[in-house]
């Protein structure tokens, strides 16, 4: 898993610096990193983070997350109990959303 | 806007309590946005309602908060509403709509909503018993996952937080 990042640039926060250079391989590398395990789940966020940034530039809110995916805000505070604004984005190989909700 | 330095000061907050003392719609919002930001970056949040404040999580008031045209400074939208304006008959409400309307392009949720979420995001939300037994409500009277809790297990609660008072 290490041996993935190693190659990796990432900023002093943490956050990938090149956005395409980013692979569901990295994604779960990361996740490893944060002690967490990638679910179905994560994926349904993740996937939409990615998709959001590809059209946008950016990152999701939560709130869009929550509005354009079935996952709550509940859901979301389980699944990256770490603070999901950041950590959705980081392990997407996104920047932190700069939206404030 | 990023400002790198901050950081060595950001790590160390992992609490932040909050006191909300005004049931206006315009003081309703900070401490809203802020205990929200908050957790979004994983920091434990300890919100307190005292006094006016209670009507943000009050189930019958939240969706119904007003902003004050009189004796507010900074309340000139569009133009300037000169007081003497502001105090007829439904300039409040008229405000108060134009606000919300404001607030929901932004895509920030209605108060009720907005709490709803915040709680959801597993932050604590306390009403102040005094001020309850004042208003003569119940714990029943506030939003889904309020608590009753009184000013100074409040103070035990929020020993070592940052502290807030909107």
């Amino acid at each position: 898993m290490s041996e993935i990042l190693s190659a990796v640039a990432f900023d002093k926060d943490g956050f990938m610096v090149d956005a395409n250079a980013w692979t569901p391989e990295i994604a779960n590398a990361l996740a490893a990193r944060e002690g967490m395990e990638l679910t179905e789940r994560h994926w349904v966020v993740l996937n939409y983070c990615r998709t959001e940034w590809k059209t946008k530039g950016e990152a999701p809110t939560l709130r869009n997350i929550n509005k354009n995916t079935d996952v709550g805000t509940k859901e979301l505070y389980q699944l990256f109990p770490g603070g999901p604004g950041k950590l959705a984005a980081k392990i997407a190989g996104l920047k932190k959303p700069t939206g404030c909700i | 806007m990023m400002t790198p330095d901050v950081n060595i000061i950001k790590k160390d907050i992992r609490k932040l309590a909050i006191i909300a003392s005004k049931g206006s719609l315009d003081m309703a919002y900070p401490p809203m946005i802020l205990a929200n930001a908050a957790r979004m970056a994983g920091i434990e949040v300890h919100m307190f309602f005292t006094f006016w404040g209670l009507d943000i999580i009050t189930k019958k008031k939240m969706n119904g908060l007003n902003v004050a045209m009189v004796g507010n400074p900074n309340m000139h939208p569009m133009v300037h509403i000169p007081s003497i304006i502001g105090m007829l008959p439904g300039m409040s409400a008229l405000g108060s709509w134009m606000m919300r309307q404001e607030i929901a392009k932004l895509d920030f949720p209605p108060v009720g909503e907005f709490m709803q979420m915040i709680v959801d995001t597993g932050a604590s939300v306390y009403g102040c018993k005094m001020s309850m037994d004042m208003m003569k409500l119940k714990k029943e009277d506030l939003i889904d996952g309020a608590e009753v809790l009184g000013a100074m297990e409040f103070m035990e609660i929020s020993e070592g937080a940052q502290l807030l008072f909107v």
